[in-house]
């Protein structure tokens, strides 16, 4: 409570008797003594020259003095600085005892917030005899001279305090009253409540906590040990919330045994700290019985847990059959016996379930796959109870109407009883499967079409290889035939031509006798022209042969000089006739020939007569040289003859082909020679080549293996 | 030419007349006695019968040809060591190969001159046994 204004602004203008007036009617006015005493203490530094100023008074505890109200000093410092009673020595304590005004040097007292100045202390309330309220009134002060204003207040105070002193007695029996209504409150409480000290030691209990905690040196033994266990079990829980926390905070279980049955006890402890008047930290623990909440709370905790247990497992089990059935690509739909859609996995999900898209044509279409997947369902209800029903559906994409062909494969899950339980059905994208078949169908087609090609080409070819192989055999009649015929023919023209030679050389010999000269030319000439005749057919004969492959090789081995020698000797007569010099360079040591030994020597034959033909003055000669790297012979036949154009060499070799049809007539032969001089070299893997120069002479050059390798 | 019997006799079996006639007034003139047969039959009957020295056997010949000729002449011991010297007009290869299989001593080609047949026959009686090699004449300069 403030002092009222009027008291506050007083002027030095104005009397100090009004001023003393108007403190008295506040006194009068005020039923508590700091209220009258701060006032006082204002009074009196505005009217007395006093800066400074500190009332103490005893409050509930009559032992001791506590500052109630001051001026000038800090209020903390006022209202926390105490005088004990008690202590005889104390100079202040003294000014009680004195009951007189005293006055301290500085110094003498020197823990009041009035610090070490020298002090007036002014006793107020009861004197120094008496039973009641006393007080302290502490001023710096020069003497122990009292101005008679100060001392004015100072009494009036004192009588106030006295005063008020005598109606709190009657505050004090209604405390005792109050005492009383506060212990049966505390033990109509159901639950024990204690005020201990921070170490557990009881200060203060309800009748439940005397029961758990407090007992008597008649109790039983038992009773006894149960109360000193409690204590223990409370001390130590008390102690360890200290311990954890710097007050007791929260609720805590305690475990007690009950003293009287021996029970197990279980309480919920909250305790809380409350600092009393006196400073002293109690605590106040309220336990509450939970012994059946525990036991009911145990029981509900351990249901929870299985419960929880068999949840974790169940969605374990679930999210594994998730993860499974989500793995799988191809759309997944279990259904019960009702034919509805328990689970799906995200694939079937993506046909069934608009998820959020509130597009009309998606739910349109939702509603539509729906309603085939419900007419698969019934008929799958509708068929016989073979575990697995398959049918082929379309189901469109929500999202873009797309429709997808499928195959569902739906298995029947039965109960224990045989109920029908639950309906498995996995549907299979057959988009895939019908663009291959078509695919295969095409393929197929195709494949039948070529297939056909092929047959009529192969019946063609069929054909043809028949008119081929009629052909063959009839071209091979033919050889055969056109062999036939001229070797009948050969025979058909050597019989009358062998008489015709016959009988002309036997007249030219004169077997009938001496012929005049003009006969034996004419005879000559027939002889001639026979020989020519026979010549034409050999070659031709020859010719046809080598077409025919009707010329076969008959290897041997012989000596290449010997049969030379016997060339030589063949053409004797014409050597003889003509006035070359016909020479022979063989070297010394020759390998042996293994070849056609009757084909070297046709060509020898041919090589030299056409060189002593062709050749009118000089020499022919026969040379032979072993070419070992190619392993053959090379046997040049040259000669100083006509010669024969570069440009016209390809031509000797052609059939019946001499270099001009004037050397015919010069020359006579049939042009065949040459042709198959070449052809026999060729069989035998060798070849003749050509070396000449018009009017340069001629070198025709057999190149023959040393061994054929044909049979 | 004063004919004799120690002249060796020649038997020529062709069945071309000109030319059997032709080689056998051949080897008259050339002093060597002639029997003639114009197929294999008589061949073997005038074989059988005069023994000669050489048999120049055609060997494409009526009633029983000349390879067939030839193997019943080296089948039978009164005739086996008579040389006999085919001829033929057909030049292609394996006739003469067939005709040494039937048993022939020699071959030569048609058209043979009278004279290259005589000197093949001296040449045969001068070394029985020696085997006569085939030859062709070839074309003589004009």
């Amino acid at each position: 409570m403030r002092a009222p204004a009027s008291l506050r602004t007083t002027s030095a203008g104005r009397s100090l008797a009004e001023a003393k007036l108007a403190l008295t009617e506040f006194f009068l006015g005020c039923d508590e003594f700091a209220p009258c005493a701060q006032t006082a203490l204002e009074w009196i530094s505005r009217h007395c020259e006093v800066r400074l100023a500190l009332c103490l008074a005893t409050r509930g505890e009559r032992d001791r003095l506590n500052g109630v109200a001051s001026v000038g000093v800090n209020a903390i410092d006022a209202t926390e600085y105490a005088i004990e009673l008690a202590s005889d020595r104390y100079p202040l304590v003294g000014v009680l005892r004195s009951g007189h005004p005293t006055f301290f040097r500085s110094g003498q007292v020197r823990d009041t917030p009035l610090g070490q100045r020298s002090i007036l202390a002014y006793p107020l309330g009861a004197r120094a005899e008496e039973d009641g309220p006393r007080g302290l009134l502490l001023i710096p002060a020069a003497s122990a001279a009292l101005n008679p204003d100060l001392a004015w207040a100072c009494e009036l105070l004192s009588e106030k305090l006295i005063r008020l002193r005598a109606s709190g007695l009657t505050s004090e029996v209604e405390a005792h009253h109050e005492r009383a209504l506060f212990t049966s409150l505390l033990n109509a409480v159901t639950d024990p409540i204690l005020l201990t000290d921070t170490e557990g030691k009881v200060m203060l209990a309800n009748a439940l906590a005397e029961r758990l905690f407090t007992s008597q040196d008649d109790d039983s033994e038992g009773r006894r040990r149960a109360v000193s266990l409690n204590n223990l079990l409370f001390s130590s829980s008390l102690a360890k919330q200290f311990s954890e926390h710097h007050e007791p905070r929260g609720r805590h279980e305690l475990a007690l045994v009950d003293p009287t049955e021996g029970s197990d006890l279980l309480f919920e402890l909250l305790s809380s700290i409350v600092r009393q008047p006196s400073g002293q930290q109690v605590v106040v623990s309220v336990l509450r019985n939970i012994t059946d909440l525990g036991r009911a709370s145990r029981e509900l905790g351990e249901n929870y847990r299985q419960l929880r247990e068999a949840q974790a497992v169940a969605r374990h089990e679930r999210l594994r059959m998730d993860l499974v059935i989500d793995s799988v690509a191809d759309p997944i739909v279990v259904t019960n016996a009702t034919g509805e859609i328990v689970l799906m996995n995200k694939p079937a999900d993506r046909f069934f379930n608009p998820n959020g898209d509130s597009r009309e044509e998606v739910q349109r279409r939702v509603r539509l796959n729906d309603a085939h997947f419900s007419s698969f369902v019934s008929k799958l209800f509708l068929s016989d109870q073979t575990p697995r029903f398959r049918d082929e559906l379309s189901l469109v994409v929500p999202t873009n109407g797309e429709v997808v062909p499928m195959e569902a494969v739906a298995g029947r899950v039965h109960s224990e009883t045989g109920e029908l339980t639950t309906v498995v059905t996995i549907f299979h994208d057959r988009t895939e499967a019908l663009e291959k078949a078509l695919l295969y169908e095409q393929l197929k087609h195709f494949s039948e079409e070529l297939e056909a090609k092929v047959h009529a080409a192969t019946s063609d070819i069929v054909q043809q290889n028949e008119l081929l192989r009629r052909q063959a055999i009839a071209l091979e009649q033919a050889s055969a035939a056109k062999s036939q015929f001229l070797a009948n023919m050969s025979h058909e023209f050597r019989t009358p031509l062998n008489a015709i030679l016959g009988y002309t050389s036997m007249l030219l010999q004169g077997v009938s006798g001496e012929l005049p000269a003009s006969a034996k030319k004419s005879l000559s000439r027939v002889d001639s022209n026979g020989h020519h005749l026979l010549q034409v057919i050999n070659e031709i004969l020859d010719i046809t042969r080598i077409e025919a492959g009707r010329m076969p090789l008959h290897t041997s081995e012989f000596d290449l000089r010997a049969l030379i020698a016997e060339v030589r000797n063949e053409l004797e007569p014409i050597v003889a006739r003509s006035k070359l010099d016909v020479r022979e360079e063989l070297p010394s040591r020759l390998p042996r020939l293994h070849t056609d030994r009757q084909k070297v020597k046709q060509i020898l034959l041919n090589l030299l007569s056409n060189a002593l033909k062709f050749t009118h003055e000089g020499w022919v000669r026969i040379s032979v040289r072993h070419d070992a790297r190619h392993k053959r012979l090379v046997i040049a036949v040259s000669d100083t003859g006509i010669g024969i154009s570069p440009s016209e060499h390809f031509k000797v070799f052609e059939d019946f082909q001499q270099v001009d049809s004037s050397t015919t007539r010069a020359y006579g032969g049939t042009g065949l020679g040459l042709a198959i001089c070449r052809r026999l070299a060729q069989m035998m893997d060798g070849n003749i080549e050509l070396r000449s120069e018009l009017g340069e002479g001629s070198t025709f050059t057999l190149l023959i293996p040393i061994r054929t390798k044909h049979p | 030419m004063s004919p004799s019997t120690a002249l060796p006799l020649i038997l020529v079996v062709d069945d071309y007349a000109d030319a059997r006639e032709m080689y056998a007034e051949y080897l008259e003139y050339s002093g060597f006695r002639t029997a003639q047969a114009k197929n294999g039959v008589e061949a073997l009957e005038q074989a059988f019968s005069l023994s000669p020295d050489v048999i120049l056997m055609d060997l494409s010949l009526p009633v029983m040809d000349g390879w067939e000729a030839t193997r019943r002449l080296k089948k039978d011991a009164r005739t086996k060591d008579i040389p006999v010297v085919a001829l033929t007009g057909h030049a292609l290869e394996g006739h003469s190969e067939s005709a040494r299989e039937a048993g022939c001593d020699a071959f030569l080609a048609k058209p043979c001159l009278p004279d290259d047949l005589v000197a093949h026959v001296k040449k045969i009686l001068e070394g029985p046994r020696r085997a006569a090699t085939a030859r062709r004449p070839r074309g003589r300069k004009g």
